[in-house]
């Protein structure tokens, strides 16, 4: 199993106390599959993605990507998964503003090991920015900025996408468009992809999904 | 509404505490450092002035003999036949300067103590009394004269009347020189009919000493803005950012019915109010730095140029108000652009505040362009230009156009770096640090300049130096010096070193005016000691021997330069003429000098008999040597120096009047350190969504902070680099154009590459220990810091 979470529990200092935030999560992927994940805002989804990619740290539980638990990991062993074994895109695209596209693309790639030019040519062709490789991200709209960040998470080839609300700032149509990319881009890297997301819409096209309200999993769908 | 307007504006420093405290201390420090040279500058002015009352230099015609003293009978032919002359009697007495006027014939202004102030009349001046400030009386040996302390007499000075002078120097019935009185009768006799051997010197604007002193304080004066404009970088950078963070309140504030023009007439006032408090904390820091640096102060104007001044600090308003008014004028200068940008603003202007980083390319490039334009200009002053004026001109022009140029050639560097680079983090690293040269472009100027300060002015010193030794090796070529209390002792001693030494060389000399300058001439034995060791700038062959040959004579640079002698030039000394056959350096001696046979001087000067003897003897024999003397004479230290003592007594001395320009290297230094320390901890919050998302994707934080060290330490090593050329050019203008203007000769110019090493390793451990903090800041990021920048607003 890729990913596997059991009994996986956060919280957060308040002005209250401490507020759960995830309260005894559990959760299977495989490679190839595709889960949505939904729920409404401070569910919690967020911060279980964060977790997962070794972003943020459980109050306790178990996270295992690919069988090595990351909770029993380092800062410098944490760092070293989320660069070879997770890619994650961000709502907020979070491209390095000083790097050009062409070079955000290869990044993480490159971080890993893993840089294939043909790969990056290629993904740069199907994602339509071929012309755009030159450029700094300032320079690109936001549907363009996003389609980067996908495009620099899939470079690396990562067993395990995780992909948090990658299309909430585009329109309808360009966001359907990206999503397909996306998953056809995972598929054929034999890939594992984790979405978070409000859109029912998007949440359908997944091969699973679970939905969160109040730190917990509501209900699981196939 | 006023309230209103003004608390928004002010919430925003409550927010940004650390902001406020750049800009105070920065406008501190810069208002300190200017403050505190100029509350040197008007000290020591003050006690030139003192001086300058008191011996009326400059501010009167005066008569001169050409041969040194007036006798006093032709001082009263004068008088007779409707000159209206004051004498001047002056001379040194225990190695103070003694001078004594006659108060009852000398013009309005000469009077140094104000005859009117009650304490001292006309009569007390005329009754044999000593006038000194109390620090120079109780450096005067014991004399059977009545001593009154004032603090009107300029330090290191006695004054009294005439003929107490003449009593106390020997110098009966002689005269040093008449103080003409600018109102004389339409019909006179001309000078040359009734002393036909006296010289008029017409008054001068300034004389040869204030000329030195006006060089030194514009020397310091130049440091001081220098360290002013290093401040005032900074300011601009947290002014220009804090306004950039504001422009969201400003925006809302408008959009709520706010008129612009009062919003800005709230803003200059918030600045203004900043920038007087912070003027009164500098203005106090300056107090203390100048208390602290005045004795070296004093040190260096009397090891340089012979002026005495003041060792203690006294308050004076005017330095106090124009502090306060360089606060508030270099607080307006750098918001000037600022508040025009903020005039200019529509309303609908995009309330994100602009990535302060981020400079348009278009002021990039009218950078670039005036950077170009001064070093051009700088190019076109040192070549075409003349005087101090252009002097000073070419090194502003130097400075600023290298510190303009310096984000451009560093992005080109840098550019150059990213293209090269191997891995992906090496790119990174490259193309980061290009992205955060603007928003330290500021601290690294004020470090480009603190550099090229500091290499310009410790070249210029160490050149000084090492020339000084180098002369001071032919001028102490004998290997022991003794000091003989009288006449008599003197002979005997000249005696009993004859017998025991391989020669003694007896140093005697006279002060006499040279073509009107005041000069010394010495009349060494003929000996190898200074054929070898004494070298001409220049000279005809064999100057030596026609020196010793009695018809001859050498002179300094100095007297050379001031006089406008060249070789095969005749000078006139004690009424006989001497051809001038050479000319030798002669560094850091304020006054004329001349060089005849020791027979000439005894026939010249009969009255004068040496003192001083240097001994040539084998090194090791000079303790045994300075034992004997003191068995069989009774001589103590006082009255022996071996030539090491006497390097070394002369180094510490030289060094010492150096140490002001030292301390002013390293606060300007420190200065820069901070304001790098500054850039750093404010580029630090806004580095977190930059750095983020290379943390996400793989880097550690503690690896992301290792680098943030790299970065500082690497643009420092880059500007360090930089500022040796810029440097050295600093001290080229310094020693080839500042230095012969100022001194009157030119100092050649020698590199010390452990200097500046040392200096390199500064200002990288400079960089380094301000990047620490901001580094171990960005380390220790909490990873739920970091991750807001991936939080999804929903």
């Amino acid at each position: 199993m890729l990913l596997s979470v059991s009994d996986l529990h956060k919280s957060y200092a308040g002005p209250d106390g401490h507020l759960p935030v995830l309260r005894g999560i559990k959760m299977l992927l495989a490679r190839g599959e595709t889960l949505a994940l939904t729920g409404e805002s401070g569910s919690g989804k967020s911060t279980l993605l964060h977790i997962i990619g070794g972003l943020d740290q459980p109050d306790s539980g178990i996270v295992a990507v690919d069988g090595v638990d990351i909770g029993a990991m380092d800062d410098a062993g944490r760092a070293g998964m989320r660069r070879d074994k997770v890619g994650v895109v961000f709502q907020q695209f979070n491209l390095i503003p000083s790097l050009t596209v062409e070079s955000n693309i290869g990044f993480q790639a490159r971080l890993s090991g893993r840089l294939d030019q043909n790969w990056i040519k290629e993904l740069a062709d199907r994602l339509g920015l071929s012309a755009q490789l030159g450029k700094h991200p300032e320079q690109l709209s936001g549907g363009q900025q996003q389609r980067v960040a996908i495009a620099r998470t899939l470079a690396a080839k990562p067993a395990l996408i995780l992909a948090d609300e990658p299309t909430g700032n585009l329109d309808e149509e360009t966001a359907d468009k990206v999503m397909e990319l996306m998953m056809t881009l995972a598929i054929e890297t034999d890939s594992a992809l984790l979405l978070v997301t409000h859109s029912h819409r998007l949440a359908g096209r997944m091969g699973r999904r679970l939905h969160l309200r109040a730190g917990q999993i509501e209900r699981a769908e196939e | 509404m006023t309230n209103a307007g003004l608390l928004a504006l002010l919430s925003h420093w409550r927010h940004n505490p650390m902001q406020l405290f750049t800009l105070v201390v920065a406008l501190s420090l810069a208002t300190a450092l200017w403050s505190g040279v100029q509350a040197v500058n008007t000290e020591a002015r003050a006690s030139y002035d003192a001086a300058a009352e008191t011996l009326g230099e400059g501010m009167f015609a005066q008569i001169i003999a050409s041969t040194g003293t007036i006798p006093q009978e032709d001082f009263i032919a004068l008088r007779r036949a409707g000159w209206l002359v004051s004498p001047v009697v002056e001379g040194r007495l225990d190695g103070i300067r003694l001078i004594g006027i006659d108060a009852l014939t000398s013009p309005g202004g000469l009077a140094p103590v104000g005859l009117s102030d009650g304490k001292l009349t006309i009569e007390m001046i005329t009754r044999g009394i000593l006038f000194a400030t109390q620090e120079t009386l109780e450096r005067l040996g014991e004399v059977d004269v009545r001593k009154f302390p004032s603090s009107d007499v300029a330090p290191a000075v006695i004054l009294t009347d005439v003929g107490t002078a003449q009593i106390l120097l020997g110098l009966d019935g002689q005269i040093s020189r008449l103080i003409v009185a600018p109102q004389q009768p339409i019909i006179q006799p001309p000078l040359e009919v009734i002393a036909p051997n006296f010289e008029l010197i017409p008054p001068q604007s300034g004389s040869d000493m204030g000329r030195l002193t006006d060089s030194f304080h514009l020397n310091l004066t130049a440091f001081g803005l220098l360290s002013f404009i290093v401040g005032i970088f900074i300011v601009h950078g947290a002014i220009g950012l804090a306004f950039e963070q504001r422009r969201p309140a400003i925006r809302t504030l408008r959009a709520l019915g706010f008129p612009l023009v009062h919003l800005i007439a709230l803003i200059v006032f918030e600045l203004v109010g900043i920038s007087v408090l912070a003027g009164m904390i500098g203005v106090g820091l300056g107090y203390f730095m100048a208390a602290a640096l005045l004795p070296d102060v004093a040190a260096t104007i009397s090891g340089l140029y012979g002026q005495s001044i003041s060792g203690t600090l006294h308050f004076r308003p005017e330095w106090w108000v124009s502090g306060l008014l360089i606060a508030v004028g270099g607080t307006a200068l750098a918001a000037a652009a600022s508040l025009w940008r903020l005039a200019c603003m529509p309303l609908l202007a995009s309330a994100r505040p602009h990535a302060w980083a981020m400079q348009a390319r278009r002021s990039r490039l009218i950078q670039t362009v005036f950077a170009m334009f001064l070093l051009v200009a700088a190019s076109l002053l040192g070549w075409l230009g003349s005087g101090l004026v252009a002097g000073f001109a070419m090194l502003a022009a130097l400075l600023i156009g290298a510190a303009l140029a310096l984000p451009v050639i560093l992005d080109g560097l840098l550019a150059a770096g990213e293209r090269h680079a191997k891995s992906i983090m090496e790119e990174w690293f490259w193309a980061d640090t290009r992205q955060q040269l603007p928003g330290l472009s500021l601290a690294l100027m004020a470090l480009l300049i603190a550099m090229a300060t500091n290499v310009g002015v410790s070249t210029m010193v160490s050149s000084f130096r090492l020339t000084f030794t180098g002369f001071l090796d032919q001028r102490l070529a004998s290997e022991f010096y003794v000091y003989a209390d009288d006449a008599q002792q003197a002979a005997s001693l000249r005696a009993y070193l004859e017998l025991r030494v391989d020669k003694v060389l007896p140093i005697q000399s006279a002060n006499q005016d040279i073509r009107g300058l005041p000069s010394d001439i010495y009349g060494p034995v003929a000996h190898a000691t200074y054929r070898d060791n004494w070298l001409f700038l220049d000279a005809v062959p064999d100057a030596w021997a026609l020196i010793e040959a009695g018809q001859a004579a050498a002179i300094n640079e100095q007297l050379a330069r001031r006089a406008g002698i060249v070789i095969g030039d005749e000078i006139t000394i004690a009424g006989q003429p001497f051809k001038v056959v050479g000319i030798y350096g002669d560094y850091g001696n304020p006054i004329g000098q001349v060089i005849i046979t020791e027979a000439k001087f005894a026939a010249l000067f009969p009255d004068i008999s040496p003192l001083r003897f240097g001994v040539r003897i084998d090194p090791s024999r000079v303790t045994a040597l300075s034992l004997d003397l003191g068995a069989d004479f009774g001589l103590t230290e006082v009255n022996m120096i071996n030539q090491a003592g006497i390097k070394a007594f002369s180094l510490a001395v030289f060094d010492r009047t150096f140490t002001v320009t030292g301390a002013l290297n390293i606060l300007t230094l420190a200065v820069a350190g901070f304001a790098i320390l500054m850039s750093l901890l404010t580029l630090a919050n806004m580095r977190i969504p930059q750095l983020a998302p290379v943390w996400a994707q793989g880097i550690t934080r503690a690896r992301l902070g290792r680098l943030e060290i790299v970065r500082a330490v690497l643009l420092a090593l880059l500007t360090t680099a930089l500022a040796l050329p810029l440097g050295l050019s600093l001290a080229w203008t310094l020693l080839a154009v500042v230095n012969v203007e100022a001194f009157g000769w030119r100092l050649p110019m020698f590199l010390f590459p452990l200097d500046y090493a040392r200096l390199a390793a500064f200002a990288v451990a400079a960089a380094a220990i301000a990047a620490l903090w901001p580094a171990t800041k960005l380390a220790r990021t909490r990873p739920v810091d970091l991750l807001k920048v991936f939080a999804n607003e929903r």
